[in-house]
């Protein structure tokens, strides 16, 4: 058949499709559009097949692709299911990185406690790893006589907190994460300086006998927040690690898997961290709850989120 | 070889060809939209002022939202096209062309921190100008491309043309290419037309002849016009 003829015949199916697309989420055109779905690959296959002319074949390609992106749109993973993330999904992502997790956990931990043993041991070590103005800051906030004068912040103080908290913390779990594709030495040096630093603070208050207020004000939302940490370097190192060894795979293929299993430890992160902010911001600063009660609940967080975390096993398809 | 098409057997059975895009268009889409991001920002951050703390509590959220997330949604809400990107007729897609979700967009805009490294997108050029699909780092790990959408130029009128036989039997891509020459001619200059067309003298016409009216009416022949 001339290229002529077969435009005339179906012209005008193609202005009709053409038109649905305008307005694709109306009942009628999406039965429409899934009708001529194959309809229009039929002509596209049929076009090349006769080596009709390049206007024709691009034109009936731009179309059977705006069918195709319009028909293949939705996926399941797009809709939002928080139980079924919160019960399974979260907890088999954590069980799959488990390898990973133990060896962010050791890259976080092993230079805070040395750096934490060192500071707490020698009264000048916490300057080699902190500026002096840093370290006076700090001070001051844990300071237990500046607490006793009573000056406990206005409830406006706590959300700023909490903003400037989801804005920093998240932000930083997310280059940590990223910093991995980098053959995972982003990730590597987020969680060493990140362990540096929290050890050293911890070393340093310690030494200066601020027990009593640095450790409440941290415990609870420690819970979450340095899982979270340790969470999003776990997930930037397998990244890595599948540039480095794909095992079965090409390193591209590879790169992609672990993308995918990513993306339930992405979205757990964030609701830690955004849990871990909310407590730092309304529950971790206020001064009038007693000592024992936020050892209490900041127990009660960690075994919660470490019982969670050890969950995933029964959800793994062997 | 420099061929920016992209095929992909979809379900139907058939072939769909894709324009992927190279590094410049996606550079100044980027700029769009950091001009937007930056503008939001800003006129947030002095709507924010009377409100005190308070005020900038909401603006960190908000810095937080727009630095992360205004890639994400307007690519999973606006079919894989921020501002910018809709601007220079582009898009995001999986590698099958279907559109992109919430996790692998989040994936592929988190990982632009990587991409930044060490300074101003290098290793994000370095790696999209290394692979023939234009993908920066974030891309090769969601597995996501970007394509030009943009509506190709309308062919020629052809109602006014009287088709003519050719003198000799001709192949059939020599046949496409006559269709094709006529469907063009609206997008070349008039001597780029008698260029081409002087390549067949001899052959379909005359070196006497009306060589580019000639090559249009042979072409309106193999499109079966009557």
């Amino acid at each position: 058949m001339k290229q002529h003829l077969f435009e005339m015949q179906h012209q005008k199916t193609w202005v009709l499709v053409e038109q649905s697309l305008e307005n694709p989420n109306s009942a009628q055109n999406s039965m429409l559009l899934a009708e001529h779905y194959l309809l229009l690959c039929q002509h596209l296959a049929l076009s090349k097949q006769r080596l009709y002319d390049n206007a024709l074949i691009e034109r009936l390609n731009k179309l059977v692709m705006r069918l195709y992106r319009e028909l293949y749109r939705y996926r399941t993973d797009s809709r939002l299911n928080f139980y079924g993330f919160f019960v399974r999904e979260f907890r088999l992502a954590i069980y799959r990185h488990r390898h990973f997790i133990g060896l962010a956990l050791l890259v976080f931990l092993l230079p805070a406690l040395v750096a934490g043993s060192w500071v707490y041991l020698d009264e000048n070590a916490v300057y080699s790893i902190l500026d002096g103005p840093d370290v006076r800051g700090i001070e001051q906030m844990y300071d237990p006589a500046a607490r006793k004068l009573g000056r406990e912040r206005e409830a406006d103080t706590d959300v700023f907190m909490f903003g400037f908290y989801i804005q920093n913390n998240i932000s930083v779990a997310f280059r940590c994460f990223a910093g991995g594709l980098l053959a995972g030495i982003g990730t590597l040096l987020v969680l060493f300086f990140n362990g540096l630093y929290i050890g050293s603070i911890a070393g340093h208050l310690t030494r200066l006998d601020f027990v009593d207020t640095f450790y409440p004000f941290v415990v609870g939302h420690g819970a979450f927040e340095l899982t979270a940490i340790v969470f999003s370097g776990a997930a930037g190192l397998k990244l890595g690690y599948s540039i480095l060894n794909p095992g079965q795979f090409s390193r591209l293929n590879a790169l992609r898997l672990a993308g995918r299993d990513a993306i339930p430890m992405l979205y757990g992160i964030v609701l830690m961290l955004i849990i871990a902010a909310f407590m730092e911001a309304f529950w971790s600063s206020n001064a009038s709850l007693a000592i024992n009660v936020k050892y209490t609940v900041g127990a009660i967080c960690w075994l919660l989120v470490l019982l969670y975390s050890f969950s995933g096993k029964q959800f793994e398809s062997r | 070889m420099l061929d920016t098409s992209y095929r992909v057997e979809i379900p139907g059975g058939i072939e769909l060809e894709a324009q992927l895009v190279g590094p410049i268009p996606r550079f100044l889409a980027f700029s769009i939209d950091f001009v937007i991001r930056a503008l939001f920002l800003f006129i947030f951050a002095i709507a924010s002022i009377p409100f005190g703390k308070l005020g900038f509590a909401f603006w960190f959220i908000f810095w937080f939202l727009i630095e992360w997330f205004y890639p994400v949604l307007f690519e999973v809400f606006r079919r894989g096209q921020t501002p910018g990107k809709k601007m220079l007729g582009i898009s995001v897609v999986h590698d099958d062309l279907t559109p992109v979700t919430f996790g692998t967009s989040l994936l592929r805009n988190l990982l632009r921190t990587a991409d930044f490294l060490p300074f101003f997108y290098l290793f994000g050029l370095v790696t999209m100008i290394s692979n023939r699909r234009f993908q920066r780092l974030g891309d090769l790990a969601a597995g996501t491309l970007v394509i030009s959408i943009r509506e190709s130029a309308k062919p020629v009128a052809i109602d006014n043309i009287t088709p003519l036989a050719p003198a000799t039997s001709l192949l059939r891509n020599e046949q496409t290419a006559m269709v094709d020459f006529l469907h063009r001619s609206q997008q070349l200059s008039l001597p780029r037309q008698q260029e081409l067309a002087g390549i067949l003298d001899g052959i379909t016409h005359d070196k006497n002849d009306e060589r580019v009216d000639q090559l249009q009416r042979i072409g309106a022949w193999f499109l079966g016009v009557q």
